[in-house]
């Protein structure tokens, strides 16, 4: 670990590199934006942008039921919640019985609302508020490590599975005539977001994570014209902006993940205006 | 890399047999379609045709296997004797592809018959194996075009071309109701006639257009619920069934 400070401190001259807590927020944000630079792309073509939202929402819960239980580590809980919730809400998806984002809707508030309630049992909830807006500088190197692994679970299955994955994206029938088992795929990928999201929030924040997930790829959205261009401008808008956002919140003391989310609505906004000019 | 969707050109020799037995979708309480039988043969064009709502594109989807349904399907090589796995190729009406999604044809082609993720550069390889294929359809010079940008008929010839590849038993065909104009519409059936004429396949096609099934289609499957009448072309048009079905029409293929 020391040698990979060092390295840090003679490539990055600058007054902020000094702190340990700025180096470790500098590690996890490495291994977290490519994870939402690419899952992005994917939730944007799949519409699942209210999905992730109330995957995130459903924290709350995973916490309280930890806490109940008495679970020592919370992060457990919030993970194994997250995914039960993301296969629930997977199943009433294929369903396509009633209008989709009202029943996503109604179990994100329910599921947020049990997690006050439990949270906010004797006015503790306080001791459980930095879920909402996320503190990547209290990142220790152990966790750094969790979001290491998850970002190879991740190219790994995208490098597997991305062709399938996008084949029944574009359409489910085609997909099912050349023998795709849809469901399975379906359900892994929302377990991955699941994943993903449960892992980071404690880091971006609950408020703000979504946004981390969707701005990047929908900026990327506007200017690029096919699946590479669309990965690679996706990753790099992901992590210039967040790099960005951690130095500029360092220097003007403000939440991170709130600034990195400032930043890549911005970039969006160019892409917009640069739109007709490159596409 | 196997050049896994070359096209041999091996006329239909009329032997494959494929039976859709005993068919039913339910969806809830209600009954879409009940006791369908259809009998298809390689080298014919069979053309389902009924009034909205009469459970065509339901068929379709049952025989796909996507959605849940009763019965079964048969496939038989007469000349060997045997039943064999079925091998469908699907056009859908349409694609799931919003507006400013960027994914171009080779995109799209490429993550339906590769493992090659298509996120990675390009193979030059496989670029050129598709290219040929969509040569099939005229649709070779579309291959970096956004596949949300293609006009409804040169989505379809992509679609077309896409669902041959490999080619397949029985080739499934919804026709697409907007986007394509009369001379489209012409295309798309000499292209399928083509088809017909050229590979081992039988197709099946959900149709809204009652002058072009006369004039290209084999055999006709009324439906309406179930089969209200199906055989030849100009049998099913001539019967009781169809006129009460579609009302009194004139056609001028059948010389009336």
């Amino acid at each position: 670990m020391e040698a990979i400070y060092n390295l840090m401190e003679q490539l990055i001259c600058f007054e902020w590199i000094q702190y340990d807590f700025m180096k470790n927020a500098l590690l996890a944000i490495i291994c977290i934006v490519p994870l939402f630079g690419i899952l992005g792309t994917m939730i944007v073509n799949n519409k699942l942008a209210f999905f992730s939202d109330a995957l995130g929402h459903s924290a709350f819960t995973g916490m309280a039921i930890g806490v109940i239980l008495g679970v020592s580590n919370v992060d457990i809980s919030m993970v194994i919640f997250g995914i039960i919730f993301a296969i629930i809400l997977n199943f009433i998806k294929s369903k396509k019985t009633a209008s989709t984002d009202t029943i996503i809707s109604v179990f994100a508030s329910l599921s947020t609302a049990i997690g006050l309630v439990i949270l906010s049992r004797g006015g503790n909830f306080a001791n459980y508020s930095s879920l909402l807006v996320g503190d990547i500088l209290s990142i220790t190197i152990k966790e750094i490590i969790y979001l290491l692994v998850i970002l190879v679970v991740t190219i790994v299955f995208w490098l597997v599975t991305y062709n399938q994955l996008h084949a029944v994206s574009m359409s489910e029938s085609i997909a099912r005539s050349r023998h795709i088992k849809v469901k399975i795929i379906e359900t892994i990928f929302s377990i991955l977001i699941a994943l993903v999201v449960m892992c980071s929030i404690k880091w971006v924040g609950m408020l703000i994570i979504n946004a981390l997930l969707i701005l990047p790829a929908a900026a990327s959205r506007n200017i690029s014209n096919n699946i590479r261009e669309y990965h690679l401008f996706s990753v790099m808008i992901s992590f210039v902006t967040s790099i960005m956002g951690l130095i500029v919140s360092y220097y003007i003391d403000t939440a991170t993940g709130p600034t990195i989310a400032i930043f890549a609505a911005l970039v969006f906004f160019s892409t917009l205006v640069i739109k007709p000019y490159v596409k | 890399m196997s050049n896994k969707f070359q096209l041999p050109n091996t006329p239909a020799c009329g032997l494959h047999c494929i039976k859709v037995k005993d068919f039913g979708v339910k969806m809830g309480v209600q009954t879409i379609i009940e006791q369908v039988n259809i009998h298809v043969h390689c080298g014919e064009i069979t053309a389902i045709i009924g009034k909205n709502g009469a459970g065509k594109t339901t068929l379709i989807k049952a025989i796909n296997g996507d959605v849940k349904h009763d019965g079964k399907i048969e496939f038989k090589d007469m000349k060997e004797g045997k039943f064999k796995n079925l091998k469908i190729g699907y056009v859908p009406q349409a694609l799931n592809i919003e507006k400013n999604t960027p994914t171009s044809v080779y995109d799209m082609f490429a993550s339906y018959t590769s493992k090659y993720p298509v996120f990675l550069p390009k193979r030059k390889a496989l670029y050129e194996q598709i290219k040929n294929h969509l040569k099939l359809f005229d649709a070779e010079q579309l291959i970096d075009k956004c596949v949300c940008d293609l006009s409804g008929g040169e989505l379809q010839r992509v679609l077309l071309s896409l669902a041959m590849a490999p080619i397949p038993n029985l080739l499934l065909l919804d026709e697409p109701v907007s986007g394509i104009d009369n001379n489209g519409m012409d295309l798309f059936y000499k292209n399928i006639t083509k088809l017909k004429k050229k590979y081992d396949l039988a197709i099946i096609l959900v149709s809204h257009d009652l002058d072009y099934v006369l004039k290209y289609a084999d055999n006709v499957v009324l439906l309406d619920k179930t089969v209200i009448k199906s055989g030849k072309a100009k049998e099913v048009y001539q019967s009781k069934e169809f006129k009460d079905t579609f009302g009194n029409m004139r056609f001028e293929e059948l010389g009336e």
